[in-house]
């Protein structure tokens, strides 16, 4: 295997012109795309969040009406959900690295993964188009009969939405296939990088729930134009119907969310640490373990909602199974790095960032799986502020990790390690300081998506306010010196963190068709034997 | 029971229920005050122990079974402490004493309203004596609602066409705040209520003020009860006298007359064309296809908006719809009639 770049074409310089990139079948060029596509949603989301957080400074704001911060919490959830956090780490850094770390030319259908990409835009074009007719304001979750009888146009973000969940489908239909026809010779199950695990039960989820979110928003599509009576209770339909279909897709979404940052961070941790991960076999099943209990604690968002209460008992009951195997993960990462030799780069500083993140927001997932406690907390600012701190903390901390560690693989240029701390302490500060505040106001009372509140909840709503600035400037800051480093940026070596990953085998950036050699693995991802260092 | 100093920052804990609740959320945060320092903490003991350095040299683990059977089954072991604790508190939150006193309530885009037994019915505030167990039966008139009372730490969504209920027996007379905690549009965060306990004394001049209300006060004109000071007059802030209501099994009693529901259903027990009310509420009915079916708020309610739905054994499919000809308030009347014919 080549350590040195090869002399002449990348998959960057390859083929020229904007017709090669937009008609490519390169899953990284796709995988690019998809980066740069989800980023300017994230902008987008993030943008109408920060308007959110300033409406919210002082509780009788007038910067903005009622309606019109019903449609900004709205514009946020849905395209945070729907066009960030799902596609993000599996469309954008799966495209690219999954094919690599199995040693393959490409996923096993090229045309198919540009097909999704497409989807994906028009899925995007729709959602987004409705902020130029007369919006949406129900919410990203769409509950009955509000959604049926709100006067904005909520149509056009469910259609959005569903286009969108094809393009879910047929991206982990090709990494499931991949995953299994394309893996280099000698990569058995046993020795594949963790990152792929994830990957594939994110992909199986992908597969199975998907096409119930389809179903559900194609028949409250109906129910607005066609007046059937599912979910109306006006036509003898029943709205808490709604809520079990829609989370019987939505819940399972989560682990699409996470299981793939969870994989990110299996990464980095055992590369930073020089050590093999530890409990490789445990965290590979507990993926499956999340992927499968997932299909059977949807109920647990409808503790409060007339569900039955021996229905209550058992989700509430299945729920926590859910935290056994994440706990298992976690441990599991601390364990990787007793007696390393630890490096404190980007990606491993994000690692830590996930592991203060996600431990806060599946502790407090604990609480709300609690049936008693769950009744006071639910739809209160203490359920923003843990979903917030597992799908946001989680994902985005993963996501940061995943694009510093393999930025120069990507693009061929280090990031600066200094402009990177700074970002790292931003952006983890920030959030922290935006939501930790949230888990108390909720715990005090204050009910979600409220334009207005009661004076006594002020100050925290304040302090809130001032830390999404942080968080903001922590992303501003990241996306100029990784902007910098993109032009300006020292060449990267094929192998700059010392990898046993095969994707660290290629030149960086790789060639067209990923290796100069056909790989062959001889040893497990994770052997880390210790060196004369 | 746990740190008092961290429950300053839960609402005032206004029942034995919300008391309860603490103990198991405070228990809560230590365990995750637990956990984090054992997780995070060991994660910067280990990031500085373990730094690279000359000479450094990583061991070579690559598992431990007993170490990860034990982070298996021990947090297994306390999670399902954790659920039992958190069902049997659940239980009792849900499961209202059989004498509770009920009150009916309705939420509607952007108010609630209150429906009591002596027929009066109050807008944005809602009477109820303390140190006894009040049962609430509410329903939505459009869309989703939920009716959330921190300092009772209780919450149930209000669902359009079905009853759901929550209930509390107040400890601390005084007003209880009330959100809708379900997203319902425009006003979300205006649809607010108060929750007033009144004490033995305040209870019993309001129950005697049956002439104060009688019609529905429009949102913002309703009674107010003066809580705090010595005196225990209940005024209304119209400050007239209305005209004294019949109570709500009076009103059902005069609708199902008016309505022509007694040609159909008898109240003495005798068989007309429809099954009599006579000790209907709270048995069990065997239907046509031989199921059972207790007959409670719900299936009065379906049996009048959709009456072939569950038909009786031994009676044929006669009964035309009632759906959008009663009004929430009227239904409630007419089901407080039947529960009321023994």
């Amino acid at each position: 295997m080549s350590h040195t770049s090869a002399p002449g074409e990348n998959y960057l310089t390859g083929p020229k012109g904007l017709k090669s990139w937009l008609l490519t079948v390169d899953h990284k060029r796709i995988g690019l795309m998809y980066l740069y596509t989800v980023l300017s949603f994230f902008l987008i989301g993030g943008i109408f969040a920060l308007l959110i957080r300033w409406s919210l400074f002082s509780p009788d704001h007038k910067f903005i009406d009622a309606n019109t911060y019903n449609k900004f919490f709205t514009y946020h959830g849905a395209i945070m959900v729907f066009l960030v956090i799902i596609p993000a780490i599996p469309a954008a850094l799966g495209n690219f690295i999954l094919p690599m770390m199995l040693g393959a030319k490409d996923v096993a259908f090229p045309k198919l993964n540009l097909a999704s990409y497409y989807i994906f835009c028009i899925g995007a074009a729709f959602a987004v188009s409705a902020l130029f007719f007369r919006g949406a304001d129900t919410g990203w979750t769409f509950y009955t009969p509000y959604s049926i009888r709100t006067n904005t146009t909520v149509i056009l973000v469910l259609c959005g939405a569903f286009i969108a969940g094809f393009s879910s489908i047929l991206t982990g239909l090709n990494f499931i296939i991949t995953t299994h026809k394309l893996r280099a010779k000698g990569l058995t199950w046993g020795r594949l990088p963790l990152f792929v695990w994830a990957l594939y039960a994110t992909s199986i989820i992908q597969v199975l729930a998907t096409p119930v979110l389809a179903i559900t928003l194609l028949l409250l599509i109906f129910e607005r134009v066609f007046q059937i009576g599912i979910f109306d209770p006006k036509l003898g339909g029943d709205p808490v119907l709604f809520q079990h279909f829609f989370w019987f897709y939505s819940h399972p979404a989560v682990y699409i969310m996470i299981l793939p940052a969870m994989g990110v961070i299996s990464e980095v941790i055992p590369v930073f640490s020089r050590k093999p991960i530890f409990g490789y076999r445990a965290i590979a099943y507990s993926s499956f373990g999340i992927a499968l209990i997932a299909f059977v604690v949807w109920g647990h968002h409808l503790f409060v909602s007339g569900q039955s209460e021996f229905a209550n008992f058992l989700f509430s009951l299945i729920t926590m199974f859910v935290a056994v195997p994440t706990g298992v993960k976690v441990f599991s990462w601390i364990a990787t790095m007793y007696k390393g030799t630890i490096r404190f780069n980007a990606p491993m500083l994000y690692a830590f960032g996930f592991l203060e993140i996600f431990t806060i927001g599946g502790l407090t997932g604990v609480f709300l799986a609690t049936l008693a406690v769950d009744v006071h907390l639910t739809d209160t600012y203490f359920v923003v502020a843990h979903f917030h701190y597992v799908m946001v903390g989680g994902t985005l901390m993963g996501l940061l990790a995943g694009m510093h560690m393999w930025f120069p693989k990507m693009f061929g240029k280090m990031y600066s390690e200094g402009a990177a701390l700074v970002g790292f302490i931003l952006v983890v500060l920030g959030f922290n300081i935006t939501f930790f505040p949230q888990f108390i106001l909720g715990a005090q009372g204050m009910p979600r998506r409220y334009w207005s509140y009661l004076p006594e909840f002020t100050f925290l709503n304040q302090v809130s306010t001032v830390g999404s600035w942080f968080l903001g400037a922590g992303f501003l800051w990241t996306a100029i010196y990784m902007g910098r480093a993109l032009f300006s940026g020292a060449k990267a070596p094929d192998n700059p963190w010392d990898s046993k990953s095969l994707e660290w085998q290629s030149p960086s950036p790789p060639p067209v068709e990923n290796f100069l050699h056909e790989p062959v693995v001889t040893e497990w991802t994770y052997e880390y034997r210790p060196s004369k260092a | 029971m746990f740190s008092q100093a961290y429950a300053a920052g839960l609402p005032i804990a206004a029942s034995d229920i919300a008391s309860r609740w603490d103990s198991l959320y405070n228990f809560l945060v230590w365990l995750s005050v637990f956990f984090f320092i054992l997780v995070v903490g060991g994660m910067i003991y280990f990031a500085v122990k373990f730094r690279q350095r000359p000479g450094a040299r990583a061991k070579y683990i690559t598992h431990n079974v007993l170490i990860e059977v034990l982070w298996t089954i021990v947090p297994l072991i306390l999670l399902m402490v954790i659920f039992v604790w958190g069902y049997v508190v659940y239980d009792d939150m849900v499961r209202p004493p059989s004498d509770a006193m009920e009150v009916r309530v309705i939420g509607k885009q952007w108010l609630w309203q209150f429906q009591y037994d002596d027929g009066r019915t109050t807008t944005g505030e809602v009477f109820v004596p303390v140190n006894k167990p009040v049962k609430f039966i509410m329903t939505s008139e459009d869309v989703l609602h939920s009716f959330f009372i921190p300092s009772f730490r209780v919450k149930q969504d209000v669902v359009p066409g079905m009853y759901t209920s929550v209930w509390f027996e107040a400890t601390i007379p005084g007003k209880h705040q009330v959100y809708c905690a379900e997203y319902c549009g425009t006003s979300h965060s205006q649809m607010l209520a108060q929750v007033v306990a009144l004490t033995a004394d305040q209870w019993e001049s309001w129950k005697s003020g049956k002439q104060l209300l009688g019609e529905i006060p429009k949102a913002g004109e309703t009674a107010v009860a003066k809580v705090a000071g010595s005196s225990d007059a209940v005024t209304t802030s119209q400050g007239t006298t209305l005209v004294k209501a019949p109570n709500l099994i009076e009103q059902g009693q005069k609708l199902a007359m008016t309505r022509g529901c007694v040609a159909c259903h008898s109240a003495d027990g005798s068989k007309l064309q429809g099954p009599s009310w006579k000790g209907l509420y709270g048995h069990e009915v065997i239907l046509s296809d031989g199921k059972k079916q207790k007959v409670d708020d719900n299936y009065i309610r379906e049996s009048i908006e959709n009456p072939n739905a569950k038909i009786v054994k031994g009676f044929a499919p006669l009964m035309p719809t009632y759906k959008g000809m009663v009004s929430e308030l009227e239904m409630n009347a007419l089901i407080q009639y039947i529960k009321s014919v023994k």
